[in-house]
């Protein structure tokens, strides 16, 4: 017999969770179904070799929403927070940043670094506001709320004043390369940010619209960086505890095979070992094309839709590589007690740019770039005593690889990425005692995201707000009756941050009250 | 220095050209999806009444033509179209209109399930674009043919005997919408009982190197049944008494329109009668189940007009005196010599246009350089406008 429930998740990633809490919270009866056998999605901490663990996607947090937690009543302890950057330079002077603050670079660099923190961290609080609202409709059914919503993102513009708006205007659209090139003079400084605004893209530093992608990095926590304890899970936990709190039922392990559809409407799912649930909404937490391709199948969808949720570049291109150490590998110019901060390298924003043309050949970059973490460092739990874990996330590595991801291609690339840092870490390769690379390939296969792309689709201006995931379909409910998307798919996009999972919650819970 | 090669830009020539070449006399060509295609060959009126009294044979060459297949086929075209294609079964063809997500028409034609889950889909517009969209995440592939199957439409009351003459035997079997395989010097002909005439009438499908050979037997065996060759004005004024719509002429393709509220849907359309809400999906249905709760828009109407004048392009009225007060436009007009009719096809705003409703149209026409005005009083009608019963007798009968 099937059981009944008003809301069925599909997957528990950290947006699963938030849209489930939410809608328990409303008394709705909910049932969250996830593929693997840990909550979390990509935010989960995994065991990789013998006694080291690490956090296997996503590894550091900078965008969980305050609202999010405020509204859960989120707690959980961190194992570091306000984690600095240092940007790595092959000449040992290297760069570092906290907040505001830069070091290693010309006074003038260190002026301009807080006048482009200030107006960053400005634009990014206006776009925050956005990230948070159900995203408005242009078409012809657009209501008064949505219209509301126009004029005040308007009006926040404008409010910005003349000379702030006009440069919001101006760059909005703009690569980040051009902008640092007019600021900086310092390469690493440059490399560093250039590399914050392309993390998880199919984008260099001179792709149009990389100013966006860097402001939306921002649009949390204005760029602070903090690590939970215990790795990612430990986010996924607090939030399936919220969730199970308030009446929901999560269960693991149950791969979703797909959405009942019957009479033009959603009716339940059914997992891959053949049971079904019944509910009269069900709300993806998978990405977009996985959802309408895989779950619904394209035939139960509008063939305009169906094209337009084809289309969806999501072309993961990071690499997550997990290196199990005997000990920390000597950093030359680095002190003991920094190793709690966040790696950067990415030696100028050429060099960045550099690592991205093989991406659009297919190819995987000669020199990759890379954000590196010793979780174990602050967090003991994560290794053995004496010993530490690396995490990094190393581009490019395009998903749809020419050659094709074998286990060679994989480990070259491997090979490739530990050569690179032996040139900052002399001596990284003897400490290595396990290692792994999860390629896009692996992402997508691990962590059931179409073309492992973390953020469920390029963040693109053509793929933002209004159009995303795709016009017509931005206020999370899919043209198919019952059906909601809430995950990074859907506005705002991806990151720890819990922002669609919590506008796809009330979205959903103001349509029902008004059917 | 730089010389400028000349690009040949002559149109494609239908593998039936050499034959149409031979009988033309008006020397009137226009353009059809690249093809050189005949206002006519002898004289309109001639043309059309070789279509309502004896035969007209037309080329439909340059018609578009896609060979849909693959597992997945029927599904791809059941989720296509607004009928319900499950009900077609092999051998048969089904008129049906083709919709975007908004509910809004793309193009109508015909489809023939040629065999099990095999179909061709036949339409005056090209549509692989929209076609390979529909196909995502189905398995089905899409060929187009147009130029790979040479076609011509014979019709008119002694089509039949003509056919006949032409050996196929058993073609007296072939019901309306149904379809066939014959022999022909040793190459398949397919023949179907269709057309756009509303007459008694099949269409012929060939390969092309086999063309001019059918051309020729087939003119040789009507040739004591009246057959002529006819062009696209004769064939307008016979669709427009049997009260088929054209793409381009009574509606614009959505993919076309550019002003909102210029594409128009099924149900505006009166092609209700194709559109089936009790299938599980189908393009446009979400849209279409609206228009349907909320009443549509527009509304085209068969007019039956006073006078002779045809009422070309003409505005409609709801009441004679009401200049600026118009409810709509005619879209096809003509004096139907069979119908003994001045007859149109037009869009009017609803609620105006239910059948037996009274509107006028004003109709200039110019008389030695002079142009006069007449509101005439128009009717709109519910039946086609010709619809003799030959056209669905099985077997037809000799004429």
């Amino acid at each position: 017999m099937n059981e009944r429930y008003d809301v069925c998740v599909i997957g528990a990633g950290h947006n699963g969770l938030v849209c489930a809490s939410l809608l328990a919270k409303a008394g709705k009866k909910v049932l969250v179904l996830e593929a693997n056998d840990q909550v979390g999605g990509a935010a989960v901490t995994r065991t990789f070799a013998d006694g080291f663990s690490v956090s296997a996607c996503a590894h550091l947090l900078y965008q969980l929403q305050p609202q999010v937690r405020k509204e859960l009543g989120l707690k959980f302890e961190l194992s570091g927070d306000a984690i600095g950057t240092i940007a790595l330079s092959p000449d040992g002077k290297h760069v570092r940043m906290n907040g505001k603050q830069v070091t290693g670079t010309s006074d003038e660099d260190a002026a301009s670094y807080r006048d482009f923190c200030r107006r960053m961290t400005r634009f990014a609080d206006l776009l925050k506001t956005y990230l948070n609202k159900t995203p408005p409709r242009l078409s012809k059914d657009a209501s008064k709320a949505d219209f509301l919503t126009l004029g005040q993102l308007g009006l926040d513009i404008r409010r910005l004043g003349r000379v702030e708006m006009q440069e919001l205007l101006r760059i909005i659209g703009m690569n980040i390369f051009d902008e640092l090139n007019e600021r900086f003079e310092n390469g690493v400084l440059r490399g560093a940010l250039s590399l914050d605004a392309v993390l998880g893209t199919h984008l260099g530093p001179r792709s149009p619209n990389t100013i966006l992608t860097y402001l939306y990095r921002l649009a949390g926590s204005h760029g602070t960086i903090s690590a939970p304890a215990g790795g990612m899970s430990t986010v996924a936990e607090a939030l399936a505890h919220c969730a199970r709190d308030r009446g929901a039922t999560i269960r693991t392990g149950m791969p979703v095979k797909r959405i009942i559809i019957e009479n033009g409407r959603v009716a339940g799912v059914q997992t891959e070992n053949g049971e079904q649930f019944s509910s009269r909404l069900v709300v993806s937490n998978a990405d977009p094309k996985s959802t309408i391709m895989c779950l619904v199948s394209t035939r139960n969808v509008e063939t305009g839709f169906a094209r337009r949720i084809h289309n969806i570049r999501m072309r993961g291109n990071a690499a997550k590589m997990h290196l199990a150490l005997d000990g920390l590998p000597a950093i030359d110019g680095v002190e003991e007690q920094e190793y709690g901060e966040r790696f950067v390298v990415a030696p100028d924003d050429v060099y960045v740019e550099r690592a991205f043309n093989a991406a659009k050949y297919g190819e995987t970059s000669d020199k990759p770039v890379f954000e590196i973490t010793f979780p174990s460092f602050r967090d003991q739990s994560l290794a053995p005593d004496g010993k530490h874990v690396m995490s990094a996330i190393v581009q490019y590595a395009p998903y749809s690889l020419k050659e094709g991801w074998s286990d060679a291609a994989r480990q070259s690339f491997l090979d490739t990425a530990i050569d690179c840092l032996g040139e900052f870490m002399p001596d990284l390769k003897q400490k290595i005692v396990a290692s792994e690379m999860l390629t896009p390939a692996d992402i997508e296969k691990q962590f059931l995201i179409t073309g492992g792309h973390w953020h469920h689709g390029e963040l693109a201006l053509d793929q933002f707000l209004f159009t995303r995931p795709v016009g017509g379909a931005q206020q999370y409910a899919m043209p198919l009756d019952g059906l909601y998307l809430c995950g990074a798919g859907a506005h705002p996009g991806g990151g720890i941050s819990g922002a669609a999972g919590r506008n796809a919650a009330r979205e959903i819970l103001k349509r029902e009250k008004a059917a | 220095m730089t010389t400028i090669q000349e690009v040949p830009q002559d149109r494609l020539k239908s593998p039936f050209y050499s034959r149409q070449a031979e009988l033309d006399r008006l020397n009137r060509w226009h353009e059809w999806k690249g093809y050189r295609s005949a206002d006519g060959f002898y004289e309109t009126a001639l043309e059309y009444f070789a279509i309502r009294n004896s035969t007209g044979v037309f080329d439909l060459t340059p018609m578009t033509k896609y060979r849909i297949s693959g597992a997945d086929s029927l599904d791809f075209i059941d989720r296509l179209v607004t009928r319900d294609m499950r009900k077609i079964k092999p051998g048969r063809v089904a008129y049906a209109v083709w919709c975007d997500d908004e509910g809004q028409v793309i193009d109508d034609g015909t489809i023939f399930h040629l065999r099990q889950g095999e179909y061709r889909l036949c339409a005056q517009e090209r549509h692989m674009s929209w076609l390979t969209a529909a196909a995502i995440g189905m398995d089905v592939s899409i060929v187009d043919e147009t130029h790979d199957i040479a076609a011509l439409a014979v019709q008119g009351p002694t089509s039949y005997s003509v056919l006949k003459n032409l050996g196929l035997d058993g073609i007296e079997n072939l019901k309306p919408f149904g379809l066939d395989n014959f022999d022909f010097a040793g190459t398949e002909l397919m023949v179907s009982r269709t057309g756009y005439t509303g007459d008694l009438g099949y269409e012929l499908w060939i390969s092309p190197d086999k063309a001019e050979a059918l051309w020729d037997a087939l003119f040789e065996a009507g040739k004591h049944h009246g057959i002529w060759a006819i062009g696209t004005e004769a064939l307008d004024q016979a669709r427009i008494e049997a009260g088929y719509i054209g793409a381009y002429i009574d509606f614009l393709p959505a993919h076309v329109t550019i002003r909102s509220g210029r594409s128009r849907s099924p149900l505006e359309l009166g092609l209700e009668w194709l559109v089936d809400f009790k299938k599980a999906n189908f393009n446009g249905r979400r849209a279409l189940a609206e228009e349907k709760r909320r009443g549509s828009a527009w509304r085209l109407v068969k007019l039956d007009i006073e006078g002779n004048k045809p009422a070309h392009h003409s505005y409609i009225y709801a009441s004679k005196g009401g200049r600026g007060k118009e409810v709509g436009f005619i879209t096809s007009a003509t004096w139907s010599p069979v119908c003994k009719q001045n007859i149109a096809i037009g869009t009017v705003r609803t609620p105006h246009g239910k059948v037996g409703d009274k509107l006028f149209v004003e109709i200039y026409y110019q008389r030695e350089m002079h142009w006069s005005r007449v509101m005439a009083e128009a009717t709109v009608v519910d039946k086609p406008f010709w619809d003799p019963q030959r056209r669905r007798a099985t077997p037809p009968g000799p004429y």
